[in-house]
């Protein structure tokens, strides 16, 4: 256990605050990076996955995408980009990657919530006298916000990951320090940057499920009896992410 | 594109030594994930558990993965193993929550059937349970084979050779046709596999016609 002391003790080094990377600052990045491209992404997704839950139109595109991008190797993506935009735009085209990345398991999470949403809650809220975007927006939109939290989730995990993988075009992020470690065989540094990159994700992670649980609107868990639960099988889940 | 044309003999040989790779977790990914699946179905206190430590390890980055093997196992950190494992634990990370899933689709009223009938809990979890919960595991199998193929890519950067060699060489190279035709190649083997599976499924459970991923 030798090698985790060894690793602790490399990220709490004073020389982790100076150098050509200090690590606050590649921290920083990494997550600017994240939360850049699933801010992107969600505005790109958001709007189109409730379109497609509200109006049931193109789901079976939206699904195609989401199951084919699983197959698409995210670190083969970013060097793809980072070629073809240039070399000298590296930024911008692991940005556009990250985007790409985050798109489908946003879009899964925002048409998933919306769909999953029962018929005779739509109905019902139409017989009221909504009007059809009152509808989205009053019933379907909040009551589909746990799916949508969960895509977000399983996109923020996706990136942060995939940024990690991006330390190999850029001294950036957290992934620099274990590619750089690699190639002068320092493995402290790896396990020390390993450690602060699993740190980010569980937490990230962690907030991600709280947030998930603080958005199921107030109604729906206090009329909540066991029998109204929802059966499991019934149950929707968002489709599962990519890893990376 | 005659970057493909000329080299059509390592990318066939890269795609062999990939599909090697990434079948292996696959595989072990299944057979981990049905004991560990029936773990979280069937107690409560297990349930939780099981379902933390596999949504931790699920949201550990590839490359950290990768670092935090080699001290725990004392294994190499540039080797194959690595990989593999590391691999085996995403693939158990997916599987096993769908396996849980997967055995609470099925009917109680059938599980209470088949104890009427004088089955055993070993039989009926083989002869019942297993089979009518068949369809979503295949659901989680053909998520597990597409991200498992996708990622093993990862491996090249702890020196492994698969089609990720072809992202890094045609990455310092500038050969744009080498990177896309790696990523390519991983989609279809992707898809191949995946389409394999649907067949397999068909096969094996010809009354469920379909199940979504």
């Amino acid at each position: 256990m030798n090698l985790f002391a060894d690793a602790i003790a490399w990220i709490f080094s004073p020389a982790r605050l100076s150098g050509a990377l200090p690590l606050p600052e590649a921290i920083w990045t990494h997550l600017a990076f994240t939360f850049a491209a699933v801010l992107i992404a969600s505005a790109i997704a958001i709007p189109t996955g409730w379109a497609i839950g509200h109006t049931g139109r193109g789901r079976e595109l939206a699904v195609a995408l989401s199951g084919a991008a699983r197959a698409v190797p995210s670190f083969g993506l970013v060097l793809l980009l980072v070629l073809v935009v240039g070399v000298t735009h590296k930024i911008a085209a692991s940005t556009t990657a990250f985007v790409l990345l985050a798109i489908p398991p946003i879009l899964a999470g925002a048409y998933a919530g919306v769909e999953a949403v029962e018929r005779r809650v739509v109905d019902g809220a139409r017989s009221v006298g909504m009007t059809p975007w009152q509808v989205l927006f009053k019933a379907e939109v909040p009551l589909g916000l746990p799916l949508l939290i969960g895509g977000l989730r399983s996109a923020t995990l996706q990136v942060v990951a995939t940024v990690t993988l991006a330390g190999y075009v850029g001294n950036w992020g957290l992934g620099f320090y274990i590619v750089q470690g690699i190639q002068i065989r320092d493995f402290t540094q790896i396990l020390g940057a390993a450690l602060v990159i699993v740190a980010l994700a569980v937490v990230l992670d962690a907030l991600f499920a709280v947030l998930q649980r603080v958005v199921v609107p107030r109604g729906v868990t206090a009329g909540r009896t066991p029998d109204d639960a929802p059966s499991r099988r019934r149950r929707r889940r968002a489709p599962e992410p990519t890893t990376a | 594109m005659t970057w493909v044309s000329n080299n059509l003999d390592l990318i066939g040989r890269l795609s062999v030594e990939h599909l090697r790779q990434s079948a292996l977790p696959i595989v072990l990914g299944l057979l981990v994930a049905i004991p560990a699946g029936w773990l979280a179905f069937r107690f409560r206190l297990t349930r939780g558990l099981v379902l933390t430590v596999v949504g931790l390890l699920y949201t550990i980055p590839s490359l950290a993965l990768f670092a935090l093997l080699p001290p725990v196992l004392g294994i190499s950190f540039l080797s194959e193993v690595n990989l593999i494992v590391a691999l085996t634990i995403y693939a158990v990370a997916i599987m096993t929550r769908f396996v849980a899933d997967a055995l609470a689709s099925v009917d109680p009223t059938v599980r209470q059937a088949a104890l009427a009938v004088g089955y055993g809990p070993w039989r009926r979890f083989w002869q019942v349970d297993l089979p009518l919960a068949g369809p979503v595991v295949l659901a989680g199998l053909r998520v597990t084979a597409v991200s498992t193929i996708s990622l093993a890519t990862v491996g090249i950067l702890i020196g492994i050779d698969n089609l990720g060699y072809l992202f890094t060489n045609g990455y310092q190279r500038q050969i744009v046709g080498e990177i896309l035709a790696g990523v390519i190649a991983v989609v279809v083997i992707a898809l191949v596999v995946d389409g394999l599976l649907v067949l397999v499924g068909r096969v094996l459970m010809p009354w469920s016609r379909r199940v979504r991923a």
